[in-house]
């Protein structure tokens, strides 16, 4: 049985990227805004690069919060990748503070980084995953190698309030923050699985199989 | 201590990847689709597609060349040469561009810098800037292929562009481009330790060691190479294991 994955296509992401990954997978996503095609998917990403309350904007705009919401409470699956996965979380520092979706607690904060000396701002290179205080089994992140390298792009972190839903650290200049959570079906990565090379494929093709799992269960 | 990443920089000029001597005289290479896979497979951490004649012809050709690469190409790319407008980065992030260099439209307007990275994020812009040496431990910033001086003294223009919103600083060597006589360390360790913001270093990589040569004097985040490939001087997995050997941590 073919899955049905969407996008969310609200102009802030490389949803180009994020549909050939999930392609080069073995999936047929496709790409909306469009609330009956998202209410009726059977796994959702939410893309999104760039700054918090630009992208919380851009949903507002979009008529998608709500949409979102409702998906989520329904117990499918939601995959927020970057920026897509800090606005699962309450509120940003970044630019004031600013709201978001309120699907994970926790809020977002700059990575503790003040001058050249202790580390660099943004963010941009290749970072390893390591394993916190959840099992990967039967998760995005099953069958993969702890500390696997992984490319990420960003200045801010989600500080998520409950360490159960941290899926996984990464240390970049001695600060360690987290890399990507879980709580229920609701996954959020840091990183850009997209742009991981075969491995960040990996993590893709095992949350198109979850998708598919679930239809068959 | 954080990963280098080893970029492979692809100068485009009529669909053809081209390589000259001091961003000059121009040679023709391959296909960059061929080429951006290629280097790909062998473990390259990002790739930069730099149109080689935008700027001086006044256009921007290489969407269609990144739609076709990122179908095969699951690391960051990034286009430079002819952006000047928000237009031009929507477009081509829109073609499958994680991030923009731009260089003599952000010399010309700085506030442009400031409105993309608003807009995009400061991740997805980076300032390229193309340098001169013109008297010791003194660099101008050259726009159109290192043909037109500015007037512009490159570490001031890095601080201004770094307060402007940049993310990341991709330093060009004109001196040093396509000698493969390795990097100017002098500029890349002095620009390195005057931001905070990650410094790629380009121009001039010739073998293994120029590379760890670099990366011994100056801290920067990230070093582009492409004679090095072009030329099958060395590939990117021999250079990231030489790298690993020198004590710098690398993505193998």
């Amino acid at each position: 049985m073919s899955v049905k994955i969407v996008v969310i296509d609200y102009k802030i992401g490389n949803t180009r990227s994020i549909m050939n990954a999930l392609k080069q997978v073995g999936a047929s996503p496709i790409l909306s805004n469009d609330e009956s095609v998202i209410s009726g998917a059977d796994g959702v990403v939410l893309p999104g690069v760039g700054a918090f309350s630009h992208g919380m904007e851009n949903l507002q705009k979009y008529s998608l919060v709500h949409v979102i919401r409702n998906y989520a409470e329904s117990n499918k699956l939601l995959l927020g990748i970057c920026l897509g996965m800090q606005i699962l979380f309450d509120s940003s520092e970044e630019f004031g503070e600013t709201k978001g979706l309120g699907l994970i607690e926790g809020p977002i904060c700059q990575i503790p980084i003040q001058d050249s000396n202790n580390g660099r701002l943004p963010h941009v290179g290749w970072g390893e995953i390591q394993q916190h205080s959840v099992s990967w089994d039967g998760t995005i992140l099953k069958n993969i190698e702890n500390y696997s390298d992984m490319y990420f792009a960003h200045r801010y972190v989600a500080v998520p309030d409950n360490g159960e839903n941290v899926l996984s650290v990464t240390s970049y200049s001695n600060h360690q923050f987290c890399s990507s959570v879980k709580k229920g079906r609701i996954y959020g990565c840091q990183f850009h699985p997209e742009k991981s090379s075969e491995m960040g494929l990996k993590v893709l093709k095992n949350y198109v199989d979850l998708i598919r799992q679930g239809i068959d269960g | 201590m954080n990963k280098i990443r080893v970029i492979a920089r692809l100068d485009i000029k009529n669909e053809f990847v081209i390589k000259g001597i001091h961003l000059e005289g121009l040679r023709k290479i391959g296909d960059p689709n061929e080429l951006a896979k290629k280097y790909y497979k062998q473990g390259a951490d990002e790739i930069i597609f730099m149109d080689a004649v935008a700027a001086y012809y006044d256009r921007n050709s290489l969407n269609h060349i990144l739609e076709k690469t990122c179908e095969d190409v699951f690391v960051p790319i990034t286009v430079g040469g002819g952006i000047r407008s928000i237009e031009d980065i929507q477009n081509a992030l829109k073609s499958g561009a994680d991030k923009v260099a731009i260089n003599t439209k952000a010399i010309q307007d700085p506030v442009f810098l400031e409105t993309a990275s608003k807009i995009f994020g400061s991740q997805c812009i980076i300032v390229s800037i193309e340098a001169k040496k013109i008297a010791d431990g003194k660099w101008e910033a050259y726009v159109d292929n290192g043909r037109e001086p500015t007037g512009l003294d490159v570490m001031e223009w890095s601080k201004q562009a770094e307060g402007l919103g940049a993310g990341e600083i991709l330093i060009t060597s004109v001196d040093a481009d396509g000698t493969k006589r390795g990097f100017d360390i002098e500029l890349n360790a002095k620009i390195a330790s005057q931001v905070c913001l990650p410094v790629i270093a380009s121009g001039g990589a010739g073998s293994n060691r120029d590379v760890i040569d670099l990366l011994a004097t100056a801290k920067v985040s990230a070093l582009s190479v492409a004679s090095l490939l072009h030329y099958d001087l060395s590939t990117i997995g021999t250079l990231k294991r030489n790298i690993h050997q020198a004590h710098f941590k690398v993505r193998l």
